[in-house]
């Protein structure tokens, strides 16, 4: 079905031909239903999950289902930095992008992720031409 | 009311939503989200934000009102209802969740409960609203007609 929005359908489609599955990390029910929509309009398969936690348990079941994971920096128990090391300490997940999303712009911050190997920071709230752009560079 | 009407009367209350402040951009940006795949993600994701909010508003409440204010978990909760205000373009929340933190920072008891009593005030008028656009909505459709795009 085509989307009406500014999503431009640009993620869709692996080399399998099927869905790109990206899993979005957020403890907001707001946030998380807006991240989901704008990644459903691009025509990719979401699961969104509401901590770090629960995302690792995912991606110890899927990981190699998952394409792309976009998490919320501030989270209550585990912060989106930590779930980024861990993916990225891990032999069989550390090929999977990371995008951290926040909502303040905090410099250290910012550059802490990228060194730890987030693909991309995105600025909340999160607009649909944001996710094209990381979309578009992140799964190719 | 005639299909006609209700259209004008859409266009009329939204184009006033967006001058008074009360919405801002990024609420467009999630009604471009909304096609025949997802008929109803505006509604769902406000009425997620309807939920939080409320929430919020009772733990803010509580929290100022005991004899020792957490500032931190205040401000946490502030920062909270910023952030979704934001998410869906209620500005004129959001704006006063920024003098909010402030007050917090500087641990300033009443200046927190002014920020909360117009907080309270602003979300309860955006809600207002947006539930009689939602309305507005309904009528239109159910009138045979479609809903004015205004982007």
């Amino acid at each position: 079905m085509s989307s009406v929005g500014n999503g431009d359908g640009c993620c869709a489609g692996g080399s399998d031909g099927g869905q790109r599955h990206v899993l979005a990390v957020d403890d907001s029910s707001v946030d998380r239903a807006v991240i989901a929509g704008i990644l459903r309009s691009s025509k990719l398969r979401v699961t969104a999950v509401d901590s770090g936690k629960r995302a690792l348990e995912l991606l110890g079941l899927e990981k190699k289902d998952v394409s792309m994971i976009i998490t919320d920096y501030w989270m209550p128990e585990m912060t989106g930095f930590e779930l980024l090391k861990r993916v990225k300490e891990s032999s069989e997940l550390k090929e999977i992008p990371v995008v951290i999303m926040s909502s303040e712009n905090v410099p250290n911050r910012i550059t802490r992720c990228l060194e730890e190997g987030a693909e991309e920071f995105l600025l909340k709230p999160i607009r649909p031409s944001d996710v094209s752009r990381v979309c578009s560079r992140v799964l190719k | 009311m005639e299909l006609g009407s209700l259209q004008r009367r859409y266009i009329d209350f939204t184009s006033a939503l967006f001058r008074e402040g009360f919405l801002d951009n990024q609420y467009t940006q999630l009604q471009q989200l909304q096609d025949e795949s997802n008929p109803e993600f505006v509604l769902e994701v406000v009425t997620l934000f309807f939920e939080d909010s409320e929430k919020l508003l009772d733990e803010l409440s509580r929290t100022l009102d005991q004899q020792v204010v957490d500032y931190k978990k205040v401000d946490a909760h502030v920062h909270q209802l910023k952030g979704s205000s934001a998410s869906i373009g209620a500005q004129r929340v959001k704006n006063v969740c920024m003098a909010f933190r402030n007050c917090c920072e500087e641990r300033n008891q009443e200046g927190c409960l002014r920020c909360l009593q117009q907080v309270r005030q602003e979300y309860f008028l955006v809600k207002s609203k947006l539930e009689t656009l939602f309305r507005l909505e309904k009528q239109i459709l159910a009138a045979g007609g479609s809903v004015p795009v205004l982007w």
